[in-house]
């Protein structure tokens, strides 16, 4: 077994260069090209040496799964196949990884919900597994329309998630998040999501890295679990299987793991400021308003602020990259300043203000709306009209009820 | 993996547990022709196990994992109940993950050991209870056989949910009175083994653990036929002496007695043809092998 850096420099059977993933990340040179959120998943995984991609379709992600077989027919994945249910299809991945591979997978909305049982047992048997989420409603009535609800239920699996707003995110936030989901003393499974349709289904520019590059490969035994390939004695891990009892050493074992999930969780936070440049983005955080958003929720809070700039309102900006870590103290000093915080969200819960909420001081402060759901867009206009409520002025109705 | 991998370092020879310096002494990996005859003369790869006295699971656990024809390179994925108070116990890596899912972890499994392993012998065996298999995981196994999964899967039925304290399942016979079946199960046991077959197995045998060699003869005709051809399906039949009314000392004629060509679980066998040839393949080799080591012995003499 060769291991992650003893092959950097020779070339995988594709005739692809395994390269150090910091010189491929931020030092070769990009080609812009126009594509489709779906096509970026298949190049950003056409260079990340991946050992084993399952499939399953369910619409906005089936596009992305389906050209993913396309690399494999080319060549440039392990192998991939189509599972029978999300369910089935995370425990495979589940399998895979357990067996000391580098897994790829993609998934939306009622699938996510399906497959909900794996992600905290992904965390705890501290499984890298790299998960996409093209986020779509989960509710009935049946709806196949964008909508990040989802995320809301993938925050407590002890998973990491990041939330990518646009097809560049998500071409280097696929590479990079192996990079951080590796780390030894990390080792969690990420679910990187982003919005369905408006990030999977439009066209737009991406700087891609060279093709003939590709990521080292994963080195199984950088983990602090052992992998199971009888490569390794096969200790028995318990004289006993406490853990099943009754009993306080049985409670003792789980809580002790469990928090070290969770620590795991914090422990990636470093490594993903590394490689992220940062948990959130920042923008005018001097301003009274400031919108704080994740998704495509941020290009449309934007928008709005370059509305409102043509009336002479300043608005800040902060951009959640990354939810789990959470980034509460980067979201506490950007707000600190503000006196309005407006959190736009495609969801009807609000989960992300529910979040911003519990982490800065002053709540009341936090403005949580406007929201959007089941598919619906989000104008600039309704964020630029609810900013200036806050603010005591005057707005236009928008959307006329007859009132 | 080889022997040499759980030798100890002479350092910490005596710190290590008395069970794993057996294991390095005097285990069976890589004795080619291992079987259930070892019981006795050399450390078993399961330790004391929590199962209930006299129950027929641990028999067919121990006549199982001395019948692993390559045990060094195998991995064995477990599910929800009695078999998961046993696996922490076993001397092969073993997978517990979710209940039900056992043959969805099992196909990324094999198909990771044949990519991080090409040219290499990597074994995936199944074992799980009926309810696992039948009910909560149905959809998963059959899959698996639909896909021509290259593992063996092995249920063990005991005709209920047992760990969780004897409620009915698919494979519980008709008219059984148990908890959630008060007024008798109402639908004949579930017919997995022509299921099996129908779902491309190629060997599938329904059995007993009444008897060692035939435990010893199914598991290694389905593991070698799993590797080479496809998958392979054993219904064995462990009764759960609990909640059948049966006493520690009465499992095996529990198991003898409906084992009886009249009764429910005698020998039932289904090979296909490419299954066929490669046990006759098989079986000329090993003829060919005791005809040279006799030739050699009487050299010898």
């Amino acid at each position: 077994m060769a291991d992650t850096h003893s092959v950097i420099g020779t070339k995988n059977k594709k005739g692809q260069t395994f390269t150090d993933t910091w010189k491929m990340m931020n030092e070769a040179p990009r080609t812009p090209s126009f594509y489709t959120g779906s096509e970026v998943i298949k190049e950003a995984l056409r260079r990340a040496s991946c050992d084993v991609m399952i499939a399953y379709p369910i619409t906005p992600q089936s596009e992305a799964a389906a050209l993913i077989g396309e690399l494999f027919a080319e060549g440039y994945i392990g192998d991939y196949f189509r599972g029978e249910s999300e369910f089935a299809v995370m425990s495979q991945c589940a399998g895979a990884a357990f067996g000391g591979a580098r897994v790829f997978t993609t998934t939306a909305g009622p699938g996510t919900m399906r497959a909900m049982e794996n992600f905290p047992m992904w965390s705890g048997a501290r499984l890298p597994i790299q998960m996409i989420v093209t986020c779509r409603g989960i509710n009935s009535p049946l709806s196949i329309q964008p909508d990040t609800l989802e995320i809301a239920y993938l925050l407590n699996t002890g998973m990491l998630v990041w939330h990518a707003e646009t097809a560049q995110d998500f071409f280097d936030w696929i590479l990079k998040g192996y990079m951080v989901s590796e780390e030894p003393d990390v080792h969690l499974p990420l679910a990187l999501c982003c919005d369905g349709f408006f990030v999977t289904h439009t066209k737009d520019v991406v700087n891609l890295t060279p093709t003939d590059m590709c990521l080292p490969p994963y080195d199984p035994y950088r983990s602090p679990v052992p992998c199971m390939d009888m490569e390794c004695p096969p200790v028995r891990m318990m004289r006993d299987p406490f853990i099943m009892k009754s009993n306080y050493i049985s409670y003792a074992t789980h809580a002790s793991w469990q928090q070290e999930v969770w620590a795991a969780v914090e422990r990636s936070r470093k490594h993903t400021i590394k490689w992220l440049n940062g948990l959130i983005e920042t923008e005018n955080t001097d301003a009274e308003v400031i919108i704080v958003a994740s998704g495509t929720a941020v290009s449309q809070g934007r928008e709005a602020i370059r509305l409102l700039e043509d009336e002479g309102i300043r608005c800040g900006l902060v951009k959640v990259k990354v939810l789990r870590p959470w980034p509460g103290e980067e979201i506490r000093e950007a707000t600190k300043n503000a006196k309005h915080i407006v959190v736009p969200e495609f969801n009807v819960t609000g989960w992300l203000a529910k979040e911003i909420k519990a982490t800065i001081p002053d709540s009341d402060r936090v403005n949580a709306g406007p929201h959007v759901c089941g598919g619906m867009t989000m104008p600039p206009e309704i964020i630029a009209s609810e900013i200036k409520t806050l603010l005591g002025m005057r707005t236009m109705s928008l959307a006329g009820r007859g009132s | 993996m080889s022997k040499e991998r759980i030798k100890i370092s002479d350092d910490l020879y005596d710190i290590m547990p008395s069970d794993y310096q057996d294991l390095v002494k005097s285990a069976t990996y890589g004795k080619e022709d291992r079987g259930w005859k070892d019981i006795g003369n050399s450390k078993e790869l399961i330790e004391q196990h929590s199962l209930c006295a006299g129950c027929p699971e641990s028999m067919a656990f121990r006549y199982i994992l001395a019948s692993l024809p390559n045990p060094e390179d195998t991995v064995m994925v477990g599910s929800t109940g009695c078999t998961s108070l046993v696996f922490p116990m076993v001397a092969v890596h073993n997978i517990h993950s979710l209940f039900g899912n056992q043959n969805a972890i099992a196909s990324g499994l094999k198909r990771a050991l044949s990519v991080r392993f090409p040219g290499r012998t990597k074994d995936v065996v199944v074992l799980a209870g009926d309810g696992a298999t039948v009910d909560i995981g149905l959809d998963m196994t059959l899959q698996a056989w639909f896909r021509q999964e290259k593992f063996t899967t092995i249920c063990f039925d005991n005709e209920l949910y047992a760990n969780t304290g004897g409620q009915e399942s698919g494979l519980m016979q008709k008219g059984f009175v148990a908890k959630m079946a008060p007024v008798g199960k109402l639908f004949d046991k579930v017919r997995l083994p022509e299921i099996a077959r129908e779902s491309g197995c190629h060997y599938v045998v329904q059995c007993t653990v009444s008897k060692p060699s035939l435990i010893e003869k199914v598991v290694r005709n389905a593991v070698m036929i799993s590797r080479e051809i496809g998958p392979t399906y054993l219904q064995l039949y462990t009764p759960c002496i609990l909640e059948i009314g049966k006493n520690s000392m009465e499992g095996l004629q529990e198991m003898r007695d409906s084992e009886k060509p009249t009764e429910r679980f005698a020998y039932k066998e289904y090979v296909s043809e490419p299954a066929k040839q490669l046990l006759a393949e098989i079986a000329a080799k090993d003829k060919e092998k005791k005809a040279a080591a006799k030739q050699l012995a009487s050299q010898g003499a």
